[in-house]
C-alpha cells in the first residue's frame, strides 16, 4: 500500500517511522496485557520513552517546554500510539489537556494547571478527564497524576475542576479502565472554560480519529500475515476470492478515511472556519474505516481471533471502545448536517 | 502544507465566468440520442475555441498546458455549473493519455487537435461477447496485408459507438499467442468498409453502445498504437487512466453532493434521521475522494506514478455515485420515478442510471477488488 501523505511533510513521515520503529521493537502488546491485569509498569515505561521522543510535549506551548507543535503533528503521534495500540489515556493526554490548559492560559490560571503543562511535556505527568456527556467517564484515572473534569451546563455555566476519580468501570478494551469522577475543587469557568471546552471536544475527536485509523491499518495487517498464513482446503485462505474481498473493502476505507484525517488537522491548525466540520467528518470516517477493519479481521482470523490468547484482540476492543468516545457517529453526522445547511455555508469547499 | 487549489484563483474565475456566460439555457438533449450527440458536439466546438476542452494538454494540440491541480479545478467549476456531459469523454480520457506515453509524433500531430475540437469523436472498443470482464480473452483479429492491418470480429458495449467517428481497442495479431501476448492496439474508422454498427438501447432507454462488426477493415500501419504485439500492456496504462485519476475527477461527485445537501435542507425530514444520515455519509464520501484526488495529483506532480492503487479509486467513487443518486431518489420520494421532472430534480433520475454503470464498466469492482488484494495488499493469487 502506498503511505505517502500529500499534506504530510518529511519530518512528519519520518516522525511516523521513528515512533514505528520504537513501538515495534518494545513488546506493546506484552505491556497492554500486563495493563489489563493490573501491572501498568512496562507501559507507563513506554510513555516516558515516548515522551523522549516528544510526543507529549506536542501540544503543549513553548513558554512551558512544549514544543507547540501542529494538529497535523499531533495526529501523526496519535496515528502510530493507535496503530501499535498503546494504552492508556492518548487522546486525552497527549492532545486534549494540554491544549485545554494552553486555551486558558491566557486568563488568571490556577497553578494547579500550569505547573502541570511542563510535567506533561517532560512525561513526568499523565492526565486525564471526563467532559460529560460525550465522555462520562474519565478514562485510566488510576494511572493520571492530573485528574480534570470540564462541566458544560446546560445553562451556559462551564466549569473546569479538579476531580476525584470515584468507582472505576472495566472497558471493553480490557487495558483500558473507566472512573467516575467529582468535581473537587474548581479550577477555572466563565466563557473562556466554554470556549476551551469547545476547543477540547475538536482535539478529542480528531486524536480518536487519529488512533482509531492506525488501529484499523494494524488490523488489516495482521489480517492479511493471518490469511497469507492460514492453510484450509490445502491454500491459503487469502487465496480465496470472499476473503479477497473482503480485504479489499477494508483497504478502500481505509484509503478514503486518510485524506479526510490530515485535511482535518490542517484545517484545525489554520483556524479554518469549518474545522469542527471537517474534524466530525474524520472521526466518522475513521471511525467507520476502523469498525469494517475490525469485524473482517476477526472474521478472517477466525475462532482464534475469538480468543485472548491471540493478540488481535487487544486492537478489536481498542477500536469498539474508542468507536463511541469524543462524540457518536450520530452525533457527528448531525453536527456536519447542521454546518452545511447553516444559512451562510457553502455546502462545497 | 495542504494541496486544495482552493477556492479562488484566476483561472478558476476564467471558468466560472466563461461557463456562466456560455452554458445552454436549456439542458441539451442526451447525448446518447442522434440530436443530442450533434448539440454535444457543436458545445465542445465552442469550448475548444477558448481552449478549454483538453486544458492540461499543450497548447500545440488546443491545450493551455494546465496542471493536474488546475485540471481539477476546471472539472469542479465544469460539474458544479452543471455543463453538458463530455461527448470526447473516451477519447479524451482514455485515448488521449495512450497516445501521450506511447504513440508517435506523427500521430500526436494527426490526432489530438480534431479530438479536442471534437470534429473526431472516439468510441472505445474493448469488449467482446466473450471477453469482457476477462478481457484477455479477446478473439477478434488484425491480420497482416499489404501497408496494415486488416480487422475481423465482433467487439461489443462500446461506448458511444453508435455516433461515434473512430474507435480504439485491441486485436489478436498473432493467431498463435495467447491470452495477453500477440495483441495489437489499433484504431479504426466506424465509417469505413466492412464495419457495421449495431446501437444498443440501454436500460434507461439511451443509445449509449454498440455492438460493432468488422469484416476484413483495413487500417493503415500509421493506425496502430506502439508496437504490433504490445497492444495488452499499452492498454493497461490507458486503463490505469480510465479507472484512476482522468475518467472521474471529483467534480462530478461534489457538485452531486452539494445538490445532495440542497435537496435535503428543502425537502428532507428533519426526524427522518437514516437518511440524514445517508445524505452526511454520501457528502463526507464526496469530500474524501476530492482530498484522495488532491493528494494523487500532488504525488504525480512531484514524479510519482498510478498503478494498481487506482483500484482502490474506482471502486469507491462508482459506489458513491451510485450511493449520492440513490439518496437523492430517496428523498424524491413518489416523484422520483418521473422521467423528467422540472428544474434540478429532474437531473438526479438520469444521474442515476449513468451511475449504475459504473461499477461494471472500466473493469468491474470485482475484477478491481482482487487487483487491490493481489497486487496492493500481497494476498496470494
Amino acid at each position: 500500500m502506498s503511505s505517502q501523505r500529500a499534506g504530510r511533510s518529511a519530518e512528519q513521515d519520518q516522525f511516523a517511522a521513528s515512533l514505528h520503529d520504537m513501538l515495534a521493537a518494545a513488546d506493546v502488546p506484552g505491556a497492554a496485557r500486563r495493563w489489563a491485569s493490573g501491572d501498568s509498569s512496562e507501559g507507563l515505561a513506554l510513555w516516558h520513552k515516548l515522551a523522549g521522543a516528544g510526543v507529549t510535549a506536542l501540544a503543549v506551548p513553548e513558554r512551558w517546554g512544549g514544543l507547540a507543535a501542529s494538529s497535523l503533528d499531533t495526529v501523526v503521534a496519535c496515528e502510530e500510539l493507535g496503530h501499535h495500540a498503546l494504552p492508556g489515556p492518548v487522546a486525552e493526554s497527549v492532545a486534549v489537556v494540554p491544549g485545554l490548559i494552553a486555551a486558558l492560559a491566557g486568563a488568571d490560571i490556577s497553578p494547579v494547571l500550569s505547573d502541570a503543562l511542563p510535567r506533561l511535556a517532560a512525561g513526568d505527568l499523565i492526565a486525564t478527564l471526563a467532559l460529560p456527556p460525550w465522555l462520562p467517564y474519565a478514562p485510566d484515572a488510576d494511572v493520571a497524576g492530573l485528574v480534570l473534569l470540564a462541566e458544560t451546563g446546560t445553562t451556559g455555566r462551564h466549569v473546569l475542576w479538579l476531580a476525584e476519580p470515584g468507582a472505576r468501570h472495566r472497558s471493553v478494551d480490557r487495558a483500558r479502565s473507566l472512573f467516575e469522577v467529582s468535581g473537587r475543587e474548581a479550577l477555572a469557568r466563565g466563557p473562556a472554560v466554554a470556549d476551551a471546552i469547545a476547543q477540547a471536544l475538536r482535539a478529542g475527536a480528531l486524536a480518536s480519529a487519529a488512533q482509531l485509523l492506525g488501529a484499523g491499518r494494524a488490523l488489516l495487517a495482521a489480517s492479511v500475515r493471518h490469511a497469507g498464513q492460514r492453510i484450509q482446503f490445502g491454500r491459503p485462505v487469502g487465496a480465496f476470492q470472499a476473503v479477497k474481498h473482503h480485504l479489499a473493502d477494508v483497504a478502500i476505507r481505509l484509503e478514503f478515511a486518510r485524506p479526510l484525517l490530515d485535511a482535518a488537522a490542517i484545517a484545525l491548525a489554520a483556524g479554518d472556519r469549518f474545522a469542527a466540520r471537517d474534524v466530525s467528518a474524520a472521526k466518522v470516517a475513521c471511525t467507520e474505516a476502523a469498525g469494517r477493519a475490525a469485524r473482517a479481521a476477526l472474521q478472517v482470523h477466525g475462532a482464534i481471533g475469538y480468543t485472548e490468547e491471540h493478540d488481535v484482540h487487544l486492537w478489536l476492543m481498542k477500536v469498539r471502545a474508542l468507536a463511541g468516545t469524543w462524540g457518536s457517529q450520530a452525533e457527528h453526522r448531525a453536527r456536519i448536517m447542521a454546518e452545511l445547511t447553516a444559512p451562510e455555508a457553502p455546502p462545497w469547499s | 502544507m495542504s494541496f486544495d487549489p482552493g477556492p479562488a484563483s484566476e483561472f478558476r474565475t476564467e471558468v466560472r465566468d466563461w461557463l456562466a456566460a456560455h452554458l445552454p439555457a436549456q439542458p441539451l438533449p442526451s447525448v446518447d440520442t442522434a440530436r443530442g450527440f450533434a448539440a454535444h458536439r457543436a458545445w465542445e466546438r465552442e469550448l475548444a475555441a477558448v481552449r478549454l476542452s483538453v486544458v492540461s494538454w499543450p497548447p500545440a494540440y488546443g491545450g493551455r498546458g494546465a496542471s493536474l491541480l488546475d485540471w481539477l479545478v476546471f472539472e469542479e467549476e465544469y460539474y458544479a455549473a452543471a455543463a453538458p456531459a463530455r461527448v470526447g469523454q473516451n477519447g479524451l480520457f482514455l485515448l488521449a493519455p495512450t497516445l501521450f506515453a506511447h504513440g508517435t509524433a506523427e500521430q500526436r500531430g494527426r490526432l489530438l487537435p480534431p479530438m479536442a475540437r471534437a470534429d473526431e469523436v472516439w468510441a472505445q472498443a474493448w469488449s467482446e461477447p466473450d471477453a469482457g470482464s476477462d478481457l484477455a480473452a479477446i478473439r477478434a483479429t488484425a491480420t497482416r496485408a499489404d501497408g496494415g492491418w486488416l480487422l475481423s470480429g465482433t467487439k461489443t458495449w462500446s461506448t458511444r459507438a453508435a455516433f461515434a467517428d473512430r474507435a480504439f481497442g485491441l486485436f489478436r495479431s498473432d493467431p498463435g499467442a495467447e491470452r495477453h501476448r500477440g495483441l495489437t492496439y489499433l484504431l479504426f474508422d466506424l465509417r469505413a468498409g466492412g464495419v457495421t454498427v449495431r446501437p444498443i438501447r440501454q436500460l434507461g432507454g439511451g443509445i449509449g453502445f454498440a455492438e460493432i462488426f468488422l469484416d476484413r477493415v483495413f487500417v493503415p500501419d500509421a493506425d496502430v498504437l506502439g508496437a504490433p504485439g504490445e497492444g495488452w500492456r499499452i492498454a493497461m496504462s490507458t486503463a490505469g487512466h480510465e479507472r484512476g485519476l482522468s475518467l472521474r475527477s471529483p467534480g462530478r461527485f461534489t457538485a452531486a453532493a452539494a445538490r445532495l445537501v440542497e435537496l435535503w435542507r428543502r425537502a428532507g425530514d428533519p426526524a427522518d434521521t437514516a437518511l440524514r444520515d445517508r445524505v452526511v455519509d454520501a457528502w463526507i464520501g464526496a469530500q474524501a475522494y476530492r482530498r484522495h484526488t488532491f493528494d494523487t495529483a500532488a504525488r504525480l506532480a512531484g514524479g510519482g506514478t498510478l498503478g494498481a492503487e487506482s483500484s482502490l479509486g474506482k471502486v469507491f467513487w462508482s459506489e458513491l455515485d451510485v450511493a449520492l443518486h440513490e439518496t437523492a431518489l430517496d428523498l424524491l420520494g413518489p416523484l422520483a420515478e418521473v422521467d423528467g421532472l422540472p428544474g434540478a430534480d429532474g437531473r438526479w433520475l438520469d444521474g442515476y442510471l449513468f451511475a449504475l454503470a459504473g461499477p461494471i464498466y472500466a473493469g468491474t469492482n470485482e475484477i478491481q477488488r482482487t487487483v487491490i488484494a493481489e497486487r496492493l495488499l500481497g494476498l496470494p493469487r
